[in-house]
């Protein structure tokens, strides 16, 4: 009995501690959200630079540029498929429209973060500044998850 | 501005030379509507002639895959966003079929033989799942691949000097015949492509 015990305060701790959900920070009416990145194999090869932004203001903000010590070249792109044909064209800003969250994810819109300074290693964390066209400067800090990771290692906050 | 067609025409030659910015600009807005009648069709894995070489070293060829149903994708391992994204797509497919994924051949063909190498690939693939085999090749056997398939690559050359690919992104379909069976498009709802392999199954 005291062995079960025992083994249920650890199982839970062990859950609790992998379920630790995503940190967020505000500036003005931006709320960001579950930002992630993938383990990169060296510093040769690009990052992703993934996260979710609301907006629950009633003016339109966005997103024009990003930047971290991590990256000598850090863009905003975009995935899109014409034809069948992946492409990833730069843009010069992400439209964060009043009363509505956007979100940098798999498939769509990245930071594309080249020229890397080192290469990123699952489990840990670099800052990362988003420059809002009206909401201006916030640093957060991205988790680094795994090379083939789906999504943020932390609990993604789903509200 | 040339037409698509002209582009579909040219799709050899910007193969052939990588040159810069032929289509770019018809690629670049994502508010274009979703074009309809779509690009020419892979040949059949019999019709096909090409010969690469594994992550292991080992050659292979369109031969190699009849017999057993295949999932065919092209991408490269510097590419951050579309290709992690299709990996796990497959991985989460196969998850889903079960022990029957037993049966598939699953083949990445690089469209960026400069850099991928066997080992590198081998380090790649083995980071999603083991029954992916990584495939790679000389410029003019990849070019040869991709025009079996009739799959567009182009090296996008950046400001630093780096380099990017832009790509065919779906997943070719093939029967253990070797009949094309179909592509599962990359923003395709996942709902729709665990239906399509398992026609290719049965
Ligand atoms: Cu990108």
């Amino acid at each position: 009995m005291k062995y079960l015990l025992a083994a249920l305060a650890v199982s839970m701790t062990a859950s609790a501690a992998s379920a630790q959900s995503c940190p967020s920070w505000q500036s003005g009416d931006l709320t960001l959200t579950n930002a992630w990145s993938r383990a990169t194999i060296g510093p040769a090869r690009p990052a992703v630079f993934y996260v979710e932004i609301a907006n629950a203001g009633s003016v339109d903000d966005s997103l024009t540029a990003i930047s971290t010590p991590l990256a000598e070249m850090p863009m905003l792109h975009e995935t899109v498929v014409t034809d069948g044909v992946a492409t990833m064209p730069h843009v010069s800003d992400i439209p964060v429209p009043a009363g509505s969250t956007v979100s940098l994810a798999p498939g769509g819109f990245h930071g594309m973060l080249m020229g890397l300074t080192a290469a990123l290693a699952e489990g840990e964390s670099f800052p990362m500044t988003l420059i809002f066209e009206r909401s201006g400067e916030v640093t957060i800090d991205v988790g680094i998850a795994a090379y083939a990771a789906r999504g943020p290692a932390c609990q993604p906050d789903d509200s | 501005m040339p037409t698509r067609r002209q582009l579909i025409l040219g799709a050899a030659a910007v193969v052939a030379t990588a040159a810069g910015t032929l289509a770019l600009g018809a690629w670049r807005s994502r508010r274009n509507p979703p074009q309809t009648d779509a690009s020419p069709l892979p040949l059949a894995l019999t019709e096909m002639d090409w010969r690469l070489t594994s992550q292991r070293g080992v050659p292979v060829g369109p031969g190699d895959w009849i017999g057993r149903p295949a999932l065919v994708f092209f991408g490269f391992t510097w590419c951050p966003d579309v290709c992690p994204t299709t990996l796990i797509n497959i991985s989460d497919w196969l998850e889903e079929l079960g022990e029957d994924a037993e049966a598939l051949t699953i083949a990445l063909i690089t469209v960026d033989p400069e850099r991928d190498s066997p080992e590198v690939l081998a380090d790649y693939v083995s980071l999603f799942d083991a029954r992916i085999t990584g495939l790679t090749g000389t410029p003019d056997e990849i070019a040869r691949t991709a025009a079996a398939f009739r799959v567009r690559y182009e090296k996008m050359p950046r400001e630093d000097g780096d380099y990017t690919m832009n790509h065919t992104a779906g997943v070719f379909l093939f029967r253990p015949d070797g009949r094309f069976a179909g592509i599962i498009d990359f923003h395709e709802d996942p709902a729709f492509a665990i239906p399509k392999i398992r026609r290719i199954l049965t």
